[in-house]
């Protein structure tokens, strides 16, 4: 009798392990994503085999892009969401104020504190730039960090950031297609500020030798 | 099979109770799936890599020499316009300003310039991969710090690799740059530099690649 009647239900599968492996793996993806943060221009980082990761803290990002415009980010986003727990992102702008006579509001220090990616903003058109709340408004702002000998405002957010944090490391993150006459400036402001060592912020790519080939 | 149940509970509740209560899960799998889809695609696992690189100082006191180097050691390799490398051995004394030497010419594929400087850093390579083979294989057992620290040493104590100078033309790109210092930790070139170009350097750039020179004046080489 019973075997008459199996095939007339309706095939139902268990799909309770699968949901579970599912919550498993979707809780994991949540819990360790870091989404990838909107740069105001695109980067291609070149490739190398260095396998070096990036510092967590305490570092400050250039952003050379191919249009020749830097921007600069400090200390990092991608893993705690937020400024570390020094918080010295308000102290450098206050810092950059004092050079340019410039007083910042705490909501304005507060704003600089959570943009989440990297800022090209003339240090005049800063307050303009965090009294914006659209996002359209401020990235027509972002016009690069202005680095001519006439109007150095990168080599005074070195300073400001140097005054604020002496564990500093400088990151570079450069688009592969960017000119060199840039790359060579910036590195130039860095070396009269007195930095000499940057890391270069790059993606992996594995590199293999054949020690055979080259011992023929 | 909403309705089925209905009519078993109007018969009697505890017959409802028997039936396990089956949910449609379908569509909480389709939503899950989209979501996993999402944050997949979404998350950026590998973090970024970084490579550390120091520059010399500038000289600002012109009383101080910058240091000597032998020169035959030296191996100048200059990055050029269009993804291409040009190099020459040695110096340029005063007496060849107003002769440059011509430039060879190479690039970054596997069988540009990697030869080349494996070729002239043969011994130190040897010695470096002899050893990561020893420990890879077994025959040395040490944790990876102290495996770094033998290879720097290994680096530190050569004397017969090339010094190699880079410098950048202007028409180079940071692509460029990044790819000739990956090409020394390849080939563990022991002593390498960043140095700022020279007029003569560029002016052989311009001859080799074909360009208007841009320097306009030339120093005429101080008599001695």
């Amino acid at each position: 009798m019973p075997k008459i009647k199996l095939p007339t239900k309706s095939p139902h599968i268990d799909m309770t392990p699968m949901v579970d492996l599912f919550s498993v793996v979707l809780t994991f993806l949540m819990l360790t994503t870091t989404m990838r943060q909107p740069e105001p221009a695109p980067v291609d980082t070149p490739y190398s085999s260095s396998e070096k990761p990036t510092p967590d803290f305490n570092r400050m990002t250039i952003l050379l892009s191919k249009d020749d415009k830097v921007f600069l980010n400090f200390d990092n986003f991608s893993v705690l969401g937020q400024d570390t727990a020094v918080a010295f992102r308000p102290k450098i702008l206050a810092e950059m104020g004092k050079i340019y006579n410039i007083e910042f509001t705490e909501a304005e220090k507060a704003e600089f504190k959570k943009f989440p990616s990297s800022m090209g903003v003339p240090i005049l058109k800063m307050k303009d730039f965090l009294d914006t709340k659209d996002n359209k408004g401020r990235a027509a702002l972002q016009t690069g960090v202005p680095i001519d000998s006439t109007d150095n405002q990168l080599a005074n957010w070195i300073l400001s950031t140097r005054t604020v944090n002496q564990n500093i490391q400088v990151c570079i993150k450069g688009d592969s297609k960017t000119g060199f006459e840039l790359v060579q400036k910036v590195l130039d402001i860095f070396t009269d500020k007195n930095v000499f060592k940057f890391s270069l912020i790059t993606s992996l790519e594995a590199a293999k030798i054949n020690l055979a080939e080259i011992q023929k | 099979m909403a309705e089925i149940i209905q009519e078993e509970k109007a018969g009697g509740k505890k017959k409802a109770k028997k039936h396990a209560p089956h949910i449609d899960m379908t569509p909480m799998v389709d939503l899950m799936c989209l979501l996993i889809t999402f944050f997949m695609l979404t998350t950026a696992f590998s973090k970024a890599k970084v490579m550390d690189i120091n520059i010399p100082e500038k000289l600002k006191d012109k009383t101080i020499e910058p240091p000597k180097i032998a020169a035959a050691r030296t191996l100048n390799i200059i990055l050029g316009p269009d993804n291409k490398i040009y190099w020459y051995p040695g110096n340029i004394k005063e007496e060849d300003y107003n002769d440059l030497p011509p430039l060879n010419e190479t690039n970054f594929s596997a069988t540009g310039i990697r030869p080349l400087l494996l070729e002239r850093n043969r011994s130190l390579f040897k010695k470096i991969d002899d050893f990561k083979n020893q420990v890879l294989t077994g025959k040395l057992v040490m944790p990876q710090d102290s495996v770094q620290k033998n290879v720097s040493k290994l680096k530190t104590d050569d004397d017969t690799g090339p010094i190699v100078l880079i410098k950048a033309y202007k028409k180079a790109n940071y692509g460029n740059f990044v790819d000739i210092l990956d090409e020394m930790n390849i080939c563990g070139i022991a002593r390498y530099n960043f140095v700022p170009i020279a007029w003569y350097d560029e002016r052989m750039v311009e001859k080799a690649a074909g360009i208007a020179p841009t320097t306009t004046a030339i120093p005429v080489p101080a008599k001695k």
